[in-house]
């Protein structure tokens, strides 16, 4: 090193600093790669493939690797109706994902059990879940979940981190 | 040949175990006395008779009435295309008549369906479980006195219900209303307008 310098910066690199706090810094990081477990149980989740596919593009929003493995995700989207005898399945893989993890619930039936008032359907997944974001429709149109998708992420960029 | 041939056929096989054949609507239907001899019935109708297919097999509730249960049997032929339809009747207190399963082997999951829905067991079924619900589940869902909402159940790390809110029905509509918002009460008064 030909020059040193008294200052704390180089000025050569001085325009590449960016100051923030590290829960922004960390939050911006979670919230632009919030790969999705697709737990399609019903006829939302092809709208949940149109959403993935090229008309949607769900990868515009850094979520374009579905994970079929609950190891490797972090939000877990429940497309369908979820009955009693799926439930606790349900719960078991959102159990098995590691933590930070979101819930989407998309559409009626997995939002409240929607038209299905039955013996044998749970009446809403936010019984055995804590859902975060939740999506009307039935089934909900490709941009309803991508609006909810940026919702999560403005919700996931206010989440303290570290002062917790 | 018809149907209706095939079913006078069957009746003069059986004799007065059958009721005569009923033809409603061009389907015939044959109503047999003693539900103990369904699979020797089923047994002569495919091997004699060419009904080589079981469309379906499913059961009814006559709630209130004596025999409770009736077990419908829709057979087919592929090779003279004829329908019959096979009805037989089975008390509450016994619930249980023989198997087709050694018939046609369709019948296996049909009759499985039956007792997980109804709760009419298989006599020689070779793997009478549920097929929908769980096992243990206690109740059979599909009888007039099972209420629509359920019935709570628990049993830890296999699957509990709880009864379904029906705010008076699984549909509540309000007929002659001029739109949708003032035919379905529940979105008529909801939290915002209440307010």
């Amino acid at each position: 090193m030909a020059n040193t310098t008294d200052f704390g910066y180089d000025s050569k690199i001085e325009g590449d600093i960016v100051v923030t706090r590290v829960d922004a810094a960390v939050n911006w990081f979670r919230k632009n790669s919030l790969w999705p477990m697709p737990m399609g149980l019903a006829c939302c989740a092809i709208e949940l493939m149109a959403a993935g596919a090229s008309r949607f593009d769900i990868s515009r929003f850094g979520s374009e690797v579905m994970r079929f493995s609950p190891r490797q995700s972090d939000v877990m989207i429940v497309a369908g109706t979820v009955t009693y005898k799926m439930a606790l399945a349900v719960r078991r893989i959102y159990d098995q994902m590691p933590e930070p993890k979101w819930v989407i619930a998309m559409g009626a039936c997995a939002s409240t059990g929607g038209m299905y008032r039955s013996y044998a359907v749970l009446q809403g997944v936010d019984n055995i879940l804590p859902v975060d974001v939740y999506v009307a429709g039935c089934p909900p149109r490709p941009e309803a979940l991508l609006d909810a998708l940026i919702k999560l992420q403005n919700k996931i960029q206010k989440e303290p981190v570290l002062a917790t | 040949m018809t149907a209706i041939e095939l079913a006078n056929q069957l009746k003069a096989r059986f004799g007065d175990l059958l009721a005569a054949p009923v033809e409603f609507r061009g389907e015939v239907t044959l109503k047999l006395a003693d539900a103990g001899r369904i699979a020797e019935v089923c047994e002569f109708a495919k091997k004699s008779l060419g009904f080589d297919m079981l469309l379906d097999l499913s059961s009814v509730d006559n709630y209130g009435d004596d025999p409770r249960w009736t077990v419908v049997y829709e057979l087919y032929g592929m090779g003279h295309h004829c329908h019959l339809r096979l009805k037989t009747d089975v008390s509450e207190e016994k619930s249980e008549l023989p198997t087709v399963t050694g018939v046609w082997r369709t019948a296996d999951w049909h009759e499985r369906e039956a007792y997980d829905m109804m709760g009419v067991r298989f006599r020689g079924h070779p793997d009478l479980r549920r097929i929908l619900m769980w096992d243990g589940y206690p109740y059979f869902p599909l009888r007039k006195d099972f209420p629509l909402a359920g019935k709570p159940t628990e049993m830890p790390d296999i699957a509990f219900t709880k009864p379904a809110p029906l705010e008076g029905g699984p549909f509540v509509t309000v007929a002659g209303g001029k739109d949708t918002i003032a035919r379905e009460p529940r979105v008529r008064v909801s939290e915002s307008d209440a307010k």
